[in-house]
């Protein structure tokens, strides 16, 4: 996995100085906060509803247990116990003090994490899928690209300052397991006549204006990647809207220009910039990929594992929904739920990140993932290994078997902690998923995704079923979308009708279950297939007909 | 002279500087972390008064505004369900909260046998 070397860490420790002497010249009043807040922003730090929170990236979802155990140290040191993993593959410390935070920088420093535009007008987090370099349905791992483009794009001068917010997803298998389509640039890895290459789409993002990434080029050879998308960022640097903070992302540039329009000026860009490139890259690339060999694979017993699956009902609930294939038949990726059934989405304690280093450390190779799904993942466990892991996990309350079941529920933090919000979003979530605890293997595969504004950083809109808090006249709201869809099917979920107040969003939620259980047509019809064989009129139907028109408002 | 249209009245409130929790301003001048404490401010012109005078004070908060209130039996208290968020904590965190969830704070969200045993389905 990617180390820091001295260079990182020098530039690193410095950025910390600067922001150390930025936050004490704050404290003492000779920088005011319209000086100030450009300046934290840059460097991950939030004002929340009730406090500063810190945003600290996970590249490409990527972690070794010991900056897993960072994570863990800087949560009890400095915030109350506990972080929150979001759909960026980020994690959020809710309740740090100012004053505490270049000490949380310096800490994590030590352990190879930082929160560099993790904020701002700059290029984000590059989310990557997180059973990269695990998942047996890959081409190849996706995270030297991810590592490249996070170096080229940390601290580029030329891309500081963008019309607005730049995020970049990629995954390496044709099963789309980043969302990429949602992403400003989205890349997925293929192969032509045997050359390696991506896909790359562009303009997509959720928000306000939810749209779905076009394809600007269908096979860009894997070396040509760093400067084609310079191209496209100086493109979309040029032409981007900075008189409308609406219409500055380029999905908007994109559909304002058309794709053609847009696709001309990138490659009109394109030839100076790999000219300039010069290859230097690729070296770089070689150093990264030889960072990210595999681990040195041990057997697993195979027999161990079916044994114990065999024997205790509760280890097989668990191992049919929260393991996925790895590409060796002995071993499997294990996600671990941070969904408990009335938990918040995403929120793991200090002592659950120690205990999940120590799994990864025991049976694990020492790596974990996050998932934009708000999920843990250990990528490499020996399948021998099992029983064992899942024991551990359950006595830190992390055995939770839901994991793409109807409690497996992405929401943004909403009003509870978010200044955007316009409604609550996590107790929806915690509601909904208490409800359908009981009957939630009975319905099978199910994303119920959940915002509380229009910036939908839960995803709403390309969840199967998306609920959307509103704020209509000073009361809560809560609009339900049918439809979406997150993977290489991407789709944007259909509005239903009228809203519902909050406390009819449940009870809707729970007549849309009903509605598919009654109209599928058998247990392996998923509630997505459903309604795409169906449409909207039944459940639109299950939830305004039948006297529940008062229901909605 | 036009009769002037009613006045919701207001509190000014904050986020203190160095710890970022909610703060309101007293009616003498001290940025106190109880709603019920804060000032209530009858008067537009006086609210402007106050705002002004809070802007000043920006080594010591971030972002002071003006919110409505109304009057309740030991203070002012919140009339938008943002505030009352703001006065209580996050609901999702019992653990959390810094203070009983304030009036006009929405219900929490019923689970399907929560609301049964209301009676509200
Ligand atoms: C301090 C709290 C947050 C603020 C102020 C915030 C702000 C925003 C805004 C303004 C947008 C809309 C961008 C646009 O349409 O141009 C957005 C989108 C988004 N945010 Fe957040 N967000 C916050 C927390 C989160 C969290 C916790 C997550 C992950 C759970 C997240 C993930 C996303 C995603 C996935 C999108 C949509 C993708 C896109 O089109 O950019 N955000 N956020
Ligand atoms: S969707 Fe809205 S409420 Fe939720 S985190 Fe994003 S900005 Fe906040």
């Amino acid at each position: 996995m990617y180390q820091y070397n001295d260079f990182d860490r020098a530039f690193l420790a410095e950025r910390t100085a600067q922001f150390r002497a930025q936050v004490a010249r704050r404290l003492d009043g000779s920088l005011t906060e319209e000086e100030f807040r450009p300046l934290r922003l840059m460097n991950g730090v939030y004002l929340q509803l009730h406090a500063y929170m810190f945003r600290v990236a996970i590249p490409y979802g990527t972690l070794r247990s010991e900056q897993m155990r960072g994570l863990a140290y800087v949560a009890e040191k400095w915030d109350r116990g506990y972080g929150h993993f979001t759909t960026r593959q980020n994690i959020q410390f809710n309740w740090p003090k100012l004053v505490d935070i270049p000490d949380m920088m310096d800490h994590l420093e030590t352990v190879g994490i930082h929160a560099i535009q993790t904020s701002g007008n700059t290029i984000r987090n590059v989310t990557a899928d997180h059973f990269a370099g695990a998942a047996a349905d890959e081409i190849a791992d996706p995270r030297p690209i991810a590592e490249l483009l996070r170096q080229w794009s940390t601290d580029h001068g030329e891309f500081q300052f963008l019309p607005r917010k730049f995020k970049i997803g990629i995954t390496g298998s044709p099963n789309d397991r980043a969302v990429t389509r949602s992403h400003d640039i989205g890349l997925r890895m293929v192969e032509r006549d045997g050359e390696p290459g991506f896909e790359v789409m562009v303009g997509g993002g959720l928000g306000r204006t939810p749209l779905i990434g076009k394809t600007i080029r269908d096979f860009l050879p894997k070396a040509d990647l760093l400067p084609y998308i310079e191209a496209i960022l100086a493109a979309y640097n040029a032409a981007g809207r900075r008189d409308n903070k609406f219409k500055a992302r380029l999905k908007i540039t994109v559909l304002e220009n058309g794709l053609e329009a847009f696709r001309d000026a990138v490659e009109a860009e394109f030839p100076a910039r790999r000219a300039a490139f010069s290859g230097a890259d690729q070296q770089v690339l070689a150093a990264i990929e030889a960072q990210f060999a595999p681990p040195e694979f041990r057997g697993g017993d195979a027999a161990a594992y079916e044994a114990a699956r065999a024997a205790d009902p509760v280890f097989r609930a668990w191992a049919d929904t929260n393991l996925t294939a790895h590409r060796r038949a002995d071993h499997a990726i294990v996600t671990v739920s941070l969904k408990a059934h009335g938990a918040t989405p995403g929120d793991c304690s200090a002592t659950q990140m120690r205990a999940l280093a120590d799994l990864a450390d025991a049976h694990g190779y020492g790596e974990l993932r996050i998932s934009h799904e708000q999920n843990v993942v250990i990528p490499h466990v020996p399948r021998d290994a099992l029983p064992a892991l899942h024991a551990v996990l359950k006595e830190h309350g992390l055995a939770t078997a839901n994991i793409g079941l109807a409690s497996d529920i992405i929401a943004c933090p909403g009003m509870d902690y978010c200044t955007l919000a316009t409604a609550r979003s996590i107790p929806v979530a915690q509601a909904i998923a208490l409800t359908l605890e009981e009957r939630e293997a009975e319905v099978g595969p199910l994303k119920i995704k959940i915002s509380g504004c229009i910036n939908a950083c839960g995803h709403h809109h390309v969840g199967h079923i998306g609920i959307l808090g509103l704020d209509r006249a000073g009361v809560e709201n809560y609009q339900i979308t049918l439809g979406g869809d997150h993977t290489e099917r991407a789709a944007i979920g259909e509005r239903t009708g009228p809203g519902f107040p909050a406390d009819r969003i449940v009870p809707a939620v729970e007549r849309l279950i009903d509605a598919y259980l009654e109209l599928r047509e058998g247990a392996d019809e998923p509630f997505i297939d459903t309604y795409r064989r169906l449409g909207m009129a039944p459940f639109k139907a299950a939830l305004y007909d039948q006297g529940n028109v008062s229901d909605a408002a | 002279m036009s009769r002037r249209p009613s006045f919701t009245p207001k509190i000014v409130t904050a986020n203190h500087l160095g710890v970022g929790d909610v703060v309101y301003l007293s009616a003498s001048g001290e940025w106190v972390r109880d709603l019920s404490q804060a000032e209530l401010i009858e008067d537009e012109a006086h609210a402007q008064l106050r705002l002004l005078e809070a802007e000043a004070r920006l080594h010591e908060v971030v972002g002071p505004y003006l919110a409505d209130a109304a009057k309740g039996p030991t203070g002012p208290i919140p009339t938008h369900f943002r505030e009352a968020f703001r006065a209580s904590g996050p609901s999702n965190r019992p653990d959390h909260r810094r203070a009983p969830p304030a009036p006009a704070t929405p219900k929490p969200i019923m689970t399907h046998r929560e609301a049964e045993v209301e009676g509200a389905l």
